[in-house]
């Protein structure tokens, strides 16, 4: 059902766990629909210097999370929120296609955590003000 | 490399044919495959066969009469005919149809078909085993109900429904009671009559027997309309020329397993018993669905908060074990089991379930082997889960 590369972001996935500190954090799904996931990114002059997930959900959402995880590192929060979910799932070689809506949140994921990111930076900047 | 282990925990999707009964339908594909409908000497073998296969089928659950048993093509006509079958006859007497929550959706969809023709479905509700609320029955129960269907044993949860006091029940009215015995015929004693069930589905497969065929047990008497009308085969109810070698086949398993049932049953009640104390000591949060102890012997379904039963069940196939998850992932919808929430699960405690459906081939190594994986499986994706007791109220 899926491809080899799922099927390895499955059995190894990258950058799984939180980050305490981090700048900003993003949470899609609902546990009701059987997937959920949290992204937690550090930001450093505009780049995603560390990235983490935490996903509750089938092998395709552990999978799209991870594979979100290794794109958006190393790059600038533009480029970061370029990335759709379509290009996750060409980058894993494809999802079934009843997977491609509920289990290919993680790019919402880290949309929302790089949103996070801006409106804690616009209330940091309102105190200096 | 060394070869991983493999195991089959997923028997309730598919079993294999016990070699006794393919040895019995070998020669009616080769050279006895006349039509049983035809006088020559083929077709009368074809006939005998028939009438045997019937004989055996019909001992298997104590039927009155041989000729009750209709086959059929496996257990969603038995049940479709069933269901269609009593309510179109019989809807002059009454529209209300009765069934459970906790159904097959071979019972499901014919029943919301009819709602589309005129009639009415309630669906009773079960408690947090999956049991069948008697009182819910009794108060739905009128004149106008003319058919109430109620599975023996649920093949997601494993428990087994009273049936002697739903049949009671439900013969205190005209209604007439239907059984869907898929998973229960063969693996524990069912007496249609000592029951008092009206109408009961076979499946061949879910005995070891071939796919692709099974039989409805009509109670001596009871009229129905059939769902396919032709050559009149099967006293008029299941039209077109009888599957002789599956019949045959079928046969031979309902035979071996009536014949052999208490030992299967000894052998697979050891091995479910010691799966789910070693699947729920272990691991904290961790729980059984269904009923502890009134469950068929290869039933174990547990679930684990926290995490999805698919990835649950990838990481298992990753070590050669074969399960089936009843959560929405791994099903054509994303909907969980509506057995699962049936039983009073929340939709996130529904989508971490796990069925393993045991077969006389596993043996107390394969218990051993699967009970060895789990905590490594859950304990990693529970580290990669979002989700903790607090938000989940546990």
């Amino acid at each position: 059902m899926y491809s080899d590369k799922v099927m390895e972001h499955f059995k190894n996935p990258k950058n799984t766990g939180e980050i305490h500190d981090a700048d900003g954090v993003g949470t899609v799904g609902n546990p009701v629909c059987g997937d959920l996931m949290t992204m937690y990114i550090k930001v450093k002059e505009n780049k995603i210097t560390d990235i983490k997930f935490k996903t509750f959900g089938c092998g395709a959402a552990i999978a799209t999370s991870s594979m979100t995880t290794e794109m958006a590192k190393g790059k600038t929060l533009e480029e970061a929120l370029k990335i759709t979910r379509a290009d996750v799932a060409t980058s894993l070689g494809g999802l079934p296609p009843v997977k491609m809506h509920c289990s290919n949140l993680a790019a919402d994921a880290l949309h929302e955590a790089i949103k996070d990111f801006y409106k804690k930076q616009e209330a940091t900047n309102e105190v200096k003000k | 490399m060394s070869k991983t282990k493999k195991v089959n925990m997923d028997y309730a999707s598919g079993k294999p044919v016990d070699p006794r009964a393919i040895d019995a339908m070998l020669p009616f594909m080769k050279t006895s495959y006349g039509n049983p409908s035809s006088l020559h000497v083929s077709g009368q073998e074809a006939k005998l066969a028939l009438d045997e296969a019937r004989v055996k089928v019909a001992d298997l659950v104590n039927a009155e009469k041989v000729e009750s048993i209709i086959f059929t093509s496996g257990a969603t006509e038995s049940n479709n005919l069933a269901i269609k079958g009593v309510a179109n006859r019989s809807k002059d007497k009454g529209t209300k149809i009765i069934t459970s929550s906790v159904e097959h959706m071979s019972v499901v969809n014919p029943v919301k078909f009819l709602t589309t023709k005129g009639f009415e479905a309630v669906f009773l509700p079960v408690d947090k085993f999956g049991t069948l609320d008697l009182a819910s029955l009794k108060k739905e129960l009128n004149d106008k109900t003319t058919l109430v269907s109620i599975v023996y044993a649920n093949g997601e949860i494993g428990t087994i429904e009273p049936i002697r006091e739903i049949s009671k029940i439900v013969h205190t009215t005209n209604a007439v009671l239907h059984v869907d015995a898929t998973v229960a015929a063969g693996q524990i004693p069912i007496d249609v009559q000592a029951l008092g069930i009206d109408l009961l589905t076979i499946s061949s497969n879910d005995m070891y027997g071939p796919k692709g065929v099974g039989a409805l047990y009509i109670k001596d008497g009871l009229r129905i309309e059939p769902l396919l009308h032709g050559g009149g085969q099967e006293k008029g109810l299941r039209s077109g020329t009888e599957n002789i070698p599956g019949i045959v086949a079928f046969g031979k398993a309902a035979e071996i397993a009536k014949k052999e049932m208490q030992t299967n049953s000894e052998h697979l009640t050891k091995l479910r018993d010691r799966l789910i104390e070693g699947l729920l000591k272990p691991l904290p949060y961790t729980f059984l669905n269904g009923h502890p102890t009134n469950r068929v012997p290869d039933n174990v379904s547990v679930r684990y908060s926290f995490i999805e039963g698919e990835s649950m069940l990838l990481s298992l196939e990753m070590n050669g074990v074969s399960v089936s998850s009843g959560s929405a992932c791994a099903s054509k919808t994303l909907e969980p089991s509506h057995v699962l929430l049936a039983t009073g699960l929340k939709h996130e405690e529904a989508h971490g379930s796990i069925m393993f459906s045991l077969g006389r081939e596993n043996i107390l190594e394969d218990v051993e082997y699967v009970i060895g994986l789990m905590p490594s499986i859950i304990n990693r994706l529970r580290a990669m889960s979002p989700l903790t007791p607090k938000e989940l109220k546990l």
